[in-house]
């Protein structure tokens, strides 16, 4: 099963390679991983969507636990999150297939952000689903070029 | 003050009054300074030498290990010993020279990436780039080689900032507290503990490292005194509890004894206590006492359910945990009734002993046993890895507080002569007795100098049975006797060696001897060498085939001259 890991690091140089080396000598399996600032800026939140049963969390959970830099372990996936990941994706478009993606686009509310001669690139925000469904509505056109981040997730209410 | 003085004058203030190190072009400012302080430099003839001396240093103490060494070829010759010491817990702060912050990532002259390199092997590592952040650097390393699980630490510190000068504010130790493990639940815990264990009709306590650790030597010998449930050990484990009748029943595991192996495989109860279920201890941890109740009290909580599936997980030091889990059971003034199980190992032990077919050549058993029987104020006992380490976990005794020294986790050759050294400095005075082979005698011969310059009471005895006796054993019974590079047809007179270095060399070749000989070497009072020259064939027997079960030993069993399995 994938899990979501909400892992809050100090703010240091060489924060990273140490969690991400930790994955890499214990064999876990990271799906995708995104670092940044938090509202406190010696805090980083690392988040992580790892695959894995049970005791491969857990044992994941405690080995970061373990970095020194590591000040908190979250697993989140059976929270109430919101969690968003954003996709730039440059798609064939000549005159004729233009005025078809951009309504498709305006269905899922999605941005156009460039525009060429021949191709457009569009900008998608949303959960894992929505991505998905954006990419597939697109595929027939001809997909020249797609980049993902990973995925940022926030519990919900007051925690 | 510059960067160099602070690191000095911290060393100082810790009471470090022994550093192991080899210097080299970025260090040299240190060394500068090092060589006018009060800190006495062991300049071993390899950075290996000097990490494992370290290591010795430390094991045999309970005080963190220092190391130093320069940048490129310096640290990275360390690399070994640091993973060696990463495996057994041991606590060491590794000092490593870097290029300057300026040059970093140009691949300047000697420079090497040594805190990605060391990054799995280090409980933490440092590069400190900004001299301001030295102090808190140097103060959090040295908490976090301690603290917890000890473990080696490495800071790399490239050359400017030991020649920056600064005002060094006064350094707080901010290893943050999250990191000390929590205490609550415990009380919980033991209560149930105490039931399980009070119910408990074969019982029995299975030690680790941990309790040396975390000192908890005299707790451990006071809890199996209340309670009589027996102890077996891991390697890691031996010389936690004196090996003797009301102490250990000795080492479980692919070469454990038979009693301690037979108790391990049918006890309904195990307390573990710092141990970390490695596979030469479980076979396949899937099928590792299915049926058993089991405890396992570590203080870092990764450990629990990592191998082996806890029963009841305990995050705490081992010390701690058996002093309360012995106040609570001489508070409700409860024991196990357990006279049939103590009498079922008894009878164990009598049947099946260790044993070993004497004849016209010399055993390595042998003369372990001799040692140990000559042996006097209860010396520090090293090993190197091999059979021979094998045979001293079996055959040699070990009682008194940090007296075994031995490489558990990494099994690294060439392990034992430096650390016999580090051991040598480390309690001053006190003899230290080193088995080793052939094979790993040579990987680090170089550090019989700094045992001849100093005048170390080590006496190491080379147990040569002119070939990698493990591998030439694991070729015998698994690889149908193809003996593919393991057996040595040449090798040095190791006598004439030790002489070269100015160490006293002697010899045993025949059983007759070995008894005058060993004398030999332990009324002299520096380092000696004794080679003893040992049957090639003899194996560590009882083994437990990889993947098997602790009660599926092979051995010799009755007397039996042929090798079978016991169930
Ligand atoms: C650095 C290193 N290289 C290789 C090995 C694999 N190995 C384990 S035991 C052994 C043989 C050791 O031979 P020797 O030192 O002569 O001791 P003996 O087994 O004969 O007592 C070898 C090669 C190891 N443990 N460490």
């Amino acid at each position: 099963m994938r899990h979501t890991l909400a892992v809050l690091v100090e703010n240091r140089p060489g924060v990273l390679s140490h969690v991400a080396g930790l994955f890499a000598r214990r064999g876990y399996n990271i799906e995708s991983l995104v670092v940044g600032e938090t509202e406190d800026k010696t805090v980083s939140r690392i988040t992580l969507v790892v695959e894995g049963d049970e005791r491969v969390i857990e044992q994941v959970s405690k080995q970061l636990n373990k970095q020194i830099e590591v000040i908190k372990v979250n697993d989140i996936t059976n929270e109430e999150t919101v969690d968003r990941q954003m996709l730039l994706l440059k798609v064939t478009a000549d005159q004729a297939a233009r005025q078809e993606i951009l309504q498709l686009m305006e269905i899922f509310r999605c941005r156009v952000v460039d525009i060429g001669r021949r191709s457009l690139i569009i900008e998608a925000t949303g959960d894992e689903g929505k991505l998905e469904a954006v990419t597939q509505s697109l595929r027939p056109f001809g997909i020249k070029e797609l980049v993902r981040t990973g995925k940022v997730a926030m519990v919900r209410g007051p925690k | 003050m510059n960067g160099a003085e602070y690191i000095v004058k911290f060393l100082e203030k810790k009471g470090v009054d022994l550093v192991f190190g080899y210097p080299g072009g970025v260090v040299l400012f240190l060394y500068d300074v090092l060589g006018r302080s009060s800190i006495k430099h062991i300049l071993t003839r390899h950075e290996q030498g000097a990490i494992h001396g370290a290591d010795g240093y430390a094991r045999v103490t309970g005080r963190t290990g220092v190391c130093l060494a320069t940048s490129g070829p310096g640290a990275t010759n360390l690399v070994t010993g640091i993973a060696n010491a990463h495996l057994d817990s041991v606590p060491i702060l590794v000092i490593t020279g870097q290029v300057g912050v300026d040059s970093i990532g140009r691949d300047s002259f000697q420079e090497a990436d040594i805190v990605g390199i060391t990054m799995p092997i280090t409980k933490h590592n440092y590069l400190v780039k900004e001299l301001d952040r030295l102090p808190g650097v140097l103060e959090e390393a040295w908490n976090v080689a301690r603290e917890g699980r000890p473990g080696p630490v490495l800071i790399d510190i490239p050359k400017n900032i030991f020649t920056g000068t600064a005002d060094f504010p006064e350094a707080v130790c901010n290893l943050p507290n999250r990191k000390i493990p929590l205490k609550n639940g415990l009380t919980r815990q033991l209560e149930r503990i105490a039931k399980v264990l009070k119910e408990a009709q074969r019982p029995l306590i299975f030690a680790g490292g941990g309790v040396i650790s975390s000192g908890a030597e005299e707790a451990l010998a006071e809890f199996r005194g209340y309670s009589e449930i027996p102890v077996v050990t891991s390697l890691m484990g031996k010389g936690a509890i004196p090996e003797e009748p009301g102490g250990s029943l000795g080492m479980v595991g692919m070469h454990g004894r038979p009693a301690a192996n037979l108790a391990l495989s049918q006890c309904d109860v195990l307390l573990a206590l710092g141990a970390r279920f490695s596979d030469r201890v479980t076979g396949n941890p899937q099928n590792f006492l299915p049926e058993t109740c089991i405890i396992h009290v570590d203080i870092d909580p990764a450990e629990l359910s990592k191998n082996v599936h806890a029963d009841f997980p305990v995050v705490s030091d081992v010390q701690t945990f058996l002093k309360l889990l012995l106040q609570r059971l001489k508070e409700e003034n409860s024991k196990p009734t357990i006279q049939p199980w103590l009498t079922q190992i008894n009878s164990w032990e009598k049947e099946f002993t260790l044993s070993y077919q004497q004849g016209s050549l010399l055993k390595p058993q042998e003369i372990i046993k001799e040692v140990a029987r000559q042996a006097v104020n209860e010396p520090i006992v090293v090993t190197d890895v091999g059979q021979h380490q094998m045979f001293t976990a079996q055959y040699y005794p070990v009682k008194g507080k940090r007296n075994f020294v031995t490489s558990g986790g990494l099994g690294t050759m060439g392990f034992g002569l430096p650390a016999a050294m580090g051991a040598a400095f480390g309690r001053p005075g006190e003899t230290v007795v080193l088995f080793t082979g052939d094979g790993g005698f040579q990987m680090t011969v170089q550090e019989l100098a700094v045992m001849a310059q100093y005048q170390l009471p080590v006496k190491v005895f080379i147990l040569n049975n002119s070939c990698l006796g493990m591998v030439r054993q694991w070729q015998e019974l698994f690889f149908k006797g193809h003996y593919a590079h393991s057996l040595f047809t040449s090798g040095p007179n190791f006598v004439k060696l030790a002489e070269a270095y100015g160490v006293k060399g002697l010899q045993i070749a025949k059983s007759e001897d070995l008894k005058v000989v060993v004398q030999e070497a332990f009324s002299y009072p520096g380092p000696v060498v004794v080679e003893c020259i040992v049957d090639q064939k003899e194996n560590v027997l009882p083994i437990i085939p990889p993947g098997g079960k602790p009660n599926e030993m092979l051995g010799r069993w009755h007397g039996e001259a042929h090798v079978s399995r016991l169930s």
